[in-house]
């Protein structure tokens, strides 16, 4: 299976992009190697600005550009692109509607050997509680090609959130991503996965093993999480009989919450939410830490086999 | 500078001046101490520096003005108001629940307003991502920032200010309204500011210092930092809180509060006469 960071896609999609829109400015804070925007700062030069390590600055300056037409592309790690300005990004950007995304890579667990300094596990629930603001986690290289570009399209403040390690690819040109619409992978009536970002793969995998114990499950890929698609969450919730959401993510305040609020006002459902539990991550490969912290299919197929009991 | 020119921005100071005391006294709260401090530079900025057009507020060949004090607001809408960016009735609904005059500025909802302010510190990063703009369109607008004395304690400051220099913004001129006091104290009480002048300038900023109340200094530091070239400008503008108004001068009380009825008679008597206030009137 062919595995491309989403980091990576998002690098080569801003340099399409830039080739395009001639509006597209990108920021970065001293770590464009890593977040990939180094690609378009070679493309076009006079487009890029490196802040240095100000993030404050940087997204104030990226609400500035904003103001007189341009479309920036703000990244940093998540864990910087959210918790140390979250003051920026409320005032100066999402409460004048600024047309600012914000790239962040380097979510979640998959850090790995950074340790959890550096692990953004709550910065899904920062940015879905700030009025105008887009949240959307994309799963593979293409979903991220396609989420750039549509973030360009919008008019307004977008957090985009990206990864650091190599994912499988799920999707090919076939698939259309769209704002604020989930995708359904696979069919199935007993109970549903809905999952995001690198999830979506462990998703598909555990309806696998489930499948293998006369277990089917229905697979959906919730890319934007705000606004959610309510409609494809309730039609799950009355077609099968239990939910169960996958996030590299803390179960507080994520896609397991959205949920969670869509069905207790709309179809109350017996749901568990598989994510990192109220707690900091630590040192170790990506893989150790999806394993320490319970993000596996494994994990996954466990849950739903517990909920149907 | 004209003696015509001259009086008709300090004339515009001053109608600006009572529109504080007026708004803030209707509205029951908001900041007049601050906003009476930087009047004049507002004035002249609006009715002499900038080019801005109340028919067309989002021209993008504009200047660009960037209240990074934002509870200030008062002295911004009043010289909008001035300049007919909106009718002057809406002064009177300033704070007040549904109005467009928001306690802190709000640019998708006031003609005008370029940029929203507020939470203290963020406004010269905002300019210089209007002035990189302006640079990479070949544009030849400047953006104008008032900041507060107290406001340059956040680090944000400075990280806008390093950010400004290394791009060499010629097209950024900042204001610092330098009264000395904030809301618990004067500035060397609270977090002294030491050598202002010379932090801005180890910063690579061009630096200017006048009397903020003399329209011909601030109009002379303005071109001064037109010539100014591969550098930002800061005019470092010391004012007096609450200038204008007898009760209000280097008041740190009346920071953040409202005049009375009675009391925005004695103001409006107080800013009745130029002569009796204002510094560069003669």
């Amino acid at each position: 299976m062919t595995k491309i960071a989403t980091r990576d896609a998002y690098g080569k999609a801003l340099v399409e992009l830039g080739k395009i829109n001639q509006n597209i400015v990108v920021l970065d804070a001293d770590l464009s190697k890593s977040t990939k925007t180094a690609d378009f700062a070679k493309e076009f030069p006079e487009r890029f600005f490196d802040m240095g390590i100000a993030e404050q600055g940087m997204m104030g300056t990226a609400a500035g550009f904003a103001t007189a037409g341009k479309i920036p592309f703000a990244s940093t790690f998540a864990v910087f692109a959210t918790a140390r300005v979250m003051d920026q990004v409320r005032n100066s950007i999402a409460y004048p509607k600024l047309n600012v995304k914000i790239a962040a890579t380097h979510a979640g667990l998959t850090v790995g050997e950074d340790g959890g300094s550096h692990q953004a596990i709550e910065d899904i629930a920062y940015m879905r509680a700030v009025p105008n603001m887009t949240v959307i986690v994309p799963a593979d290289a293409e979903e991220t090609k396609q989420v750039i570009f549509q973030a360009a399209e919008y008019n307004g403040p977008v957090y985009i959130r990206l990864g650091r390690p190599n994912v499988p690819v799920l999707f090919d040109e076939n698939y259309k991503f769209e704002i604020g619409k989930g995708h359904q992978m696979r069919d199935g009536s007993d109970v549903t996965i809905i999952a995001t970002g690198i999830m979506v793969s462990k998703a598909l995998e555990a309806a696998d093993k489930l499948k293998e114990q006369g277990i089917s499950a229905r697979v959906i890929n919730i890319a934007t999480i705000k606004p959610i698609d309510k409609d494809i969450i309730i039609k799950a919730a009355n077609e099968t009989r239990a939910i169960i959401t996958a996030e590299e993510h803390s179960i507080i305040g994520g896609l397991g919450s959205a949920v969670a609020e869509v069905l207790s006002e709309n179809a109350p459902t017996k749901m568990k939410r598989i994510g990192v539990q109220d707690t900091f991550g630590e040192s170790g490969t990506p893989d150790a830490l999806l394993e320490k912290y319970g993000l596996t299919a494994v994990k996954i197929a466990e849950a739903a086999i517990e909920i149907l009991k | 500078m004209q003696k015509e020119q001259l009086i008709l921005i300090q004339e515009k100071a001053r109608l600006i001046r009572q529109d504080i005391c007026t708004m803030t006294c209707k509205a029951k709260s908001g900041h007049p101490g601050g906003s009476l401090s930087s009047a004049d530079i507002v004035a002249y900025l609006y009715f002499h520096a900038m080019n801005v057009d109340p028919k067309n507020p989002k021209d993008p060949n504009r200047d660009r003005f960037v209240l990074s004090k934002g509870h200030a607001s008062p002295v911004l809408y009043g010289a909008l108001a001035e300049k007919g960016f909106f009718p002057r009735e809406e002064l009177l609904n300033f704070r007040k629940i549904g109005a467009m005059l928001q306690g802190h500025p709000e640019m998708k909802g006031t003609p005008g307003v370029d940029m929203s302010t507020g939470s203290l510190g963020q406004g010269l990063a905002a300019a210089n991502g209007m002035a990189l703009a302006g640079k990479l369109d070949k544009k030849d607008y400047r953006v104008f920032v008032v900041m507060g004395d107290g406001e340059i304690q956040e680090g944000m400051i400075w990280e806008a200010a390093m950010a400004s220099a290394h791009y060499k913004l010629d097209n950024v001129t900042a204001f610092l309204d330098y009264n000395g006091l904030q809301i618990d104290g004067p500035t060397e009480e609270v977090m002294s500011l030491c050598d202002v002048a010379a932090k801005w300038q180890s910063f690579c900023w061009h630096t200017i210092e006048i009397d903020g109340h003399n329209i011909e200094e601030i109009h002379a530091a303005v071109e001064e930092a037109k010539t100014v070239k591969g550098k930002p400008t800061i005019i470092i503008a010391k004012t007096v809180k609450g200038k204008g108004v007898s009760y209000m001068e280097n008041q740190v009380g009346w920071h953040g509060n409202a005049p009375s009825d009675e009391q925005l008679e004695t103001a409006l008597a107080d800013l009745a006469d130029i002569a009796d206030f204002c510094g560069g009137a003669q």
